[in-house]
C-alpha cells in the first residue's frame, strides 16, 4: 500500500505533518498514513484560539470508527487559526489530509522548542519500519 | 419481512385509545381554574394513538430483530456476554426486594440490608478489598468514583498528584475517565510479550504520579505477570493501584487484586456475576478499596449493629454520594444469588472453564488468523486480521460476515495495540459445540476473504438490515423523530 508523502513538508513519529508558512507561523495536519490508519473519521476536537502549546502537547483529538487519537503539537507555539471546516465536515481530513483537511495553525518562535522533524524521505523509511513491525 | 418497522408515531390513528377510561364521579373543573395560562404547553403533546394490540405487536416486532446471549452465541471481548440464570430474575422480581421503597427507614428493610451487607462480605472475599459500595451503576461509573477517592486521598495527605498512567492497551474507559476526573493521562507501552513495560513504567512514575489503572489480565487476555512488582514500584513512587475490574472472570477463586497490591477495585455485575448488561441493563460499577481509602467511599454504607443492619451517614471524609440511594439494587440481587447459587467451588469453575474455552477457541483459530501474542491467555484473546486486510477485508468486514452466521461479532479493533484486532472473549457458558460451529464460521469467512473479499465487504447479506453506513451515522446523528420532518 502506498500513502502520499508531498515533499515540502515535515513530519513526526506520531505522523503529523508541519509547513512552514514563512510569516513565524506553521500549519499542522495528520498525515495520508495517520487518516487511512484511521478510517472514516467522524468527529474533531480542535484547541481555542490562543492556546499556548509545547512541543509534544495533545492538540487535538480526531476521532474514527474505529478509534480515537490525540493528534500533537510539534512545536512550542500559540494556536492564531484553527480549520473552522473540520467540526462540520471531518471527512475532509480523509479526502484531503494536507490541504482543506489541515488542522490548526500555530505561531511560533524563532529557535522554539520542535519534537524531531522528519524529512519525506525519512518519514518514508518510518512508516516502513511501523508496518514491518505490525507484521511480527 | 418488512426492511424497517414502523415507529410508533407513524402507526395508529387520530383518537384510538388502549384503553376507556370510567365516567367522572366529581365534578369537572376546566382547566383555566386549576393552571395559569402561563404555565400551560401552547402546542398538542404529539404522543402516538394506539390500541393496545398494535402497542404489544410493535414491541414484540422489535424483539425479534435482536441479538442477546438469550438468542446466541455473543464472543464481545472485553464485555463478558456470559448467560445470565434466569433465577436471578426470579429473586430480584420477589415483592420485598421490587416493592419496597429506598425511603423508608432502616428497621423495615432489614431484609434489603442484610442482602447488601452479605453481598459485600462475598465481593471482599473474592477482590481481598476491605470496603465496597454498590452506588456506581456502571463500570465507568465506578472508576470516576475510583479514582475520586484516589484524588481525596492524596489530597487528605496533603498531596496534589495530578497524574494517571495507563497501559497503552487499556480499555478505553480508563483514560477518559482519569482526564474525567481532572488528571493528566501518561501512556504506559507494552513489551514484546504484551504485557506492561516495567523499564518504561518506572521512567514514568514520579511524585506527581496519582495511580497506575490497570487491568489483570489485560485487554489481550495475558496475565501481567510482574504484578507484584509493578505494585510495589507505584507504591514507592507514592501512588495507588486502581484495577479494572472488567476482566475478573478469569481469576475468581485463584487470584485476587487485592493480594496483588491494588487500593482500588471496581466490579462490573453486569459482566463477572451474571446480570443482563449490553442493552439489557441496568448494570452496576460496585467499587472495593482497602482501609486506608475506606472512609472516602461515598455514604451512606451498610453497617450492622446491636439493633440490626442501619446505614451509616455519618461519614466526614466521604466523597458523598455518586448516586441517588443505593445505586441499581435490584442488579446487586441478581449478582448476589448468582453468588449463592455458585458458591466458592462454582465460581472457581466458572473462571477455569472461562480460560479453557478461550484456549480451546485459540487454538482453533490461530491456524486461520495471525495470533500476534502467541501464548497461554486466559479468559480472552486477541487476533489480528492484517492477512485478510491485504487481501481486502478487514476486522471490521469478517465482524459484519459473522451476522450472516448468526454470530454477535468480536469485539473489533482493540485493543489498539493490535493491528485489524478481533477480541474474541467465549465465557465459560458456551459449550464445545457452539465454540466448534463459530471456529467454522471463522473458517469460512476466511475462505470468503480469499476468494471473494468484495463479497465480505458486503456483508452481512442474510440480515433485515444490511451493511450500515457507520461513519455517516455518527456524522448526521439524527435519533428523535419530528412530525415536520418525517
Amino acid at each position: 500500500m502506498e500513502w502520499q508523502i508531498p515533499e515540502g513538508l515535515k513530519f513526526t513519529r506520531r505522523h503529523e505533518w508541519i509547513r512552514e508558512e514563512g510569516d513565524n507561523t506553521v500549519r499542522v495536519g495528520v498525515t495520508d498514513y495517520a487518516q487511512d490508519k484511521l478510517g472514516s473519521i467522524v468527529f474533531v476536537e480542535l484547541p481555542e484560539i490562543g492556546r499556548k502549546l509545547r512541543a509534544g502537547q495533545s492538540m487535538a483529538v480526531i476521532e474514527s470508527v474505529k478509534a480515537v487519537a490525540d493528534t500533537y503539537s510539534p512545536v512550542d507555539g500559540t494556536v492564531v487559526e484553527v480549520n473552522e471546516a473540520l467540526p462540520d465536515q471531518p471527512e475532509l481530513l480523509n479526502q484531503d489530509p494536507y490541504g482543506e483537511g489541515w488542522m490548526v495553525r500555530l505561531q511560533t518562535a524563532e529557535g522554539c522548542e520542535k519534537v524531531e522533524l522528519l524529512d519525506p524521505g525519512a518519514y518514508a523509511g518510518w512508516i516502513r519500519q511501523q508496518e514491518e513491525e505490525g507484521e511480527q | 419481512m418488512r426492511k424497517t418497522q414502523k415507529l410508533l408515531f407513524e402507526s395508529g390513528r387520530p383518537g384510538r385509545r388502549g384503553v376507556s377510561l370510567p365516567a367522572l364521579d366529581v365534578s369537572a373543573r376546566p382547566l383555566e381554574e386549576l393552571l395559569p395560562q402561563a404555565f400551560r404547553r401552547q402546542l398538542p403533546l404529539g404522543l402516538p394513538e394506539l390500541s393496545e394490540p398494535e402497542v404489544v405487536r410493535h414491541y414484540t416486532a422489535l424483539s425479534t430483530r435482536n441479538h442477546g446471549v438469550d438468542s446466541g452465541f455473543y464472543p464481545l471481548g472485553s464485555c463478558t456476554m456470559k448467560y445470565n440464570p434466569k433465577v436471578n430474575e426470579e429473586a430480584a422480581a420477589l415483592p420485598g426486594f421490587a416493592l419496597v421503597h429506598p425511603c423508608q427507614e432502616d428497621e423495615t428493610v432489614q431484609g434489603i440490608l442484610e442482602l447488601l451487607y452479605e453481598a459485600e462480605q462475598y465481593l471482599k472475599e473474592i477482590t481481598g478489598m476491605d470496603r465496597i459500595t454498590f452506588q456506581p451503576v456502571a463500570g465507568a461509573h465506578g472508576e470516576l468514583t475510583g479514582l475520586m477517592m484516589i484524588q481525596a486521598y492524596h489530597r487528605w495527605h496533603g498531596q496534589n498528584r495530578d497524574k494517571v498512567l495507563v497501559p497503552d492497551s487499556a480499555h478505553g474507559t480508563n483514560p477518559a475517565t482519569a482526564a474525567m476526573a481532572g488528571f493528566e493521562v501518561i501512556q504506559v507501552p507494552s513489551d514484546q510479550r504484551g504485557l506492561v513495560d516495567l523499564a518504561a513504567l518506572k521512567e514514568a512514575l514520579g511524585p506527581d504520579t496519582a495511580a497506575l489503572m490497570l487491568t489483570n489480565p489485560n485487554t489481550l487476555g495475558l496475565f501481567e505477570e510482574d504484578i507484584l512488582e509493578i505494585a510495589a514500584a507505584v507504591h514507592a513512587a507514592g501512588g495507588l493501584l486502581y484495577y479494572d475490574g472488567a476482566n475478573l472472570n478469569a481469576v475468581m477463586g485463584y487470584a485476587r487484586p487485592g493480594d496483588m497490591g491494588f487500593d482500588v477495585v471496581h466490579l462490573n455485575l453486569h459482566k463477572t456475576f451474571a446480570t443482563p448488561h449490553g442493552g439489557g441493563g441496568p448494570g452496576s460499577g460496585t467499587v472495593g478499596v482497602k482501609e486506608k481509602l475506606a472512609p472516602f467511599l461515598p455514604l451512606p454504607l451498610v453497617e450492622r449493629g446491636e439493633a440490626g443492619f442501619y446505614l451509616d451517614h455519618d461519614r466526614p471524609q466521604s466523597i458523598g454520594r455518586v448516586h441517588s440511594f443505593h445505586g441499581n439494587f435490584g442488579v446487586v440481587v441478581k449478582a448476589y444469588t448468582y453468588l449463592r447459587m455458585m458458591g466458592a467451588d462454582g465460581l472457581k469453575q466458572a473462571s477455569a472453564d472461562a480460560v479453557l474455552n478461550a484456549n480451546y477457541l485459540m487454538h482453533r483459530l490461530k491456524p486461520i488468523f495471525h495470533l500476534p501474542y502467541d501464548r497461554v491467555c486466559k479468559h480472552e484473546f486477541v487476533l489480528s486480521a492484517r492477512e485478510q486486510k491485504k487481501m481486502g477485508a478487514g476486522a471490521g468486514d469478517i465482524a459484519k460476515a459473522l451476522l450472516d452466521f448468526g454470530f454477535h461479532p468480536p469485539t473489533v479493533y482493540f485493543p489498539l495495540v493490535v493491528t485489524e484486532a478481533l477480541m474474541v472473549e467465549p465465557t465459560e457458558t458456551e459449550s464445545r459445540e457452539t465454540l466448534d460451529s463459530f471456529a467454522e464460521a471463522m473458517a469460512e469467512i476466511a475462505r470468503l476473504v480469499r476468494e471473494d473479499p468484495e463479497r465480505v465487504k458486503e456483508a452481512p447479506h442474510t440480515t433485515v438490515v444490511g451493511r450500515l453506513d457507520e461513519a455517516r451515522a455518527v456524522r448526521q446523528l439524527r435519533v428523535r423523530w419530528s412530525k415536520e420532518e418525517a
